[in-house]
């Protein structure tokens, strides 16, 4: 892993990297979501709305993994301060943003016609609207760190002290009351059948390799304006260097 | 007794509000990552 902490070699392994995640990912979705769409039975309980079921869990899913992942690239940019963790958490924080707000419309409107509401202050839902707030703080202070050229320290804390809420939106099911079902999924069991169950499953793993190739360009974005800055301060310092030579000594 | 809802709006809409917001992820990624590779390449050119 250590290896790839190597900007040259992280690009070289990004270049083929992200076209394979990309458009496997693309296709694997629209695959899945064809599959939940036109394909698997309506539910006896919930009827059609069933289908919101393939977009909104691997949204959930990926609004609480890319905070994960904030969280791992942010102690990893403290502990070995690797110049790659603090682009990768960067990197993921828009999509994972994206993905959150996704898992909260979609939610909210399968909410509408299932419970008679759009929202409800439950801690499911809370949590996950505090997850968004948390994705807007991160982008804030990292943009204003990169800006100001200062340490990104207080965005890696911040990323990592905000992982507190992920088992939070996990267990608030199970903690408190609430309209949202309990986990149907947990390690090594499902409550949910076998029709739903694999379409689900391929659509989590799309939309998963979706992000990550994603979170690949974005990356290779912040890689590239990086190294145009440092390329362009150089080039700022020889410029000058020259004219400071020419002032004769003892002026 | 209220009547049930047609569930049919609701479902494409939830596809439609996630379909449009995915394609402006992806196309401001894939830009911007686009626009940022071009101009370190200019940049090295110079």
């Amino acid at each position: 892993m250590h290896i790839y902490a190597n900007p040259k070699r992280f690009l070289a392994l990004a270049s083929w990297l992200t076209p394979l995640l990309f458009w496997s990912g693309l296709i694997l979705s629209l695959g899945a979501i064809a599959w939940g769409l036109f394909v698997v039975p309506p539910d006896r309980l919930m009827g059609e709305t069933v289908r919101i079921l393939f977009i909104h869990v691997p949204a959930a899913w990926l609004g609480m993994g890319g905070w994960t992942g904030i969280a791992i690239a942010s102690g990893a940019l403290l502990i070995w301060k690797h110049p790659l963790s603090g682009i990768a958490a960067r990197a993921i924080a828009v999509p994972g943003m994206v993905f959150c707000a996704i898992c909260l419309a979609t939610g909210s409107i399968w909410g509408r016609p299932t419970w008679g509401t759009w929202w409800e202050w439950d801690g499911r839902l809370t949590s996950m609207l505090v997850l968004l707030f948390l994705y807007g703080g991160y982008i804030a202070l990292s943009q204003a760190a990169a800006r100001e050229g200062g340490s990104y320290k207080i965005a890696a804390i911040f990323g990592l002290v905000g992982a507190i809420n992920v088992p939070i939106i996990n267990r608030s099911v199970v903690w408190w009351n609430s309209l949202h079902q309990p986990p149907s999924i947990t390690v090594g069991k499902s409550a949910i059948d076998a029709a739903y169950l694999w379409p689900l499953l391929a659509a989590v793993l799309g939309f998963s390799f979706l992000f990550g190739g994603v979170v690949l360009m974005r990356m290779r974005a912040l890689i590239a304006e990086q190294q145009v800055e440092a390329r362009l301060r150089r080039r700022a310092m020889d410029d000058e260097m020259p004219a400071a030579q020419a002032v004769p000594e003892g002026v | 007794m209220r009547e049930a809802l047609d569930p049919w709006p609701f479902v494409l809409g939830a596809y439609a509000v996630g379909g449009i917001a995915l394609a402006l992820l992806i196309v401001w990624a894939y830009r911007s990552m686009r626009s940022a590779e071009k101009r370190r390449e200019e940049l090295k050119r110079k």
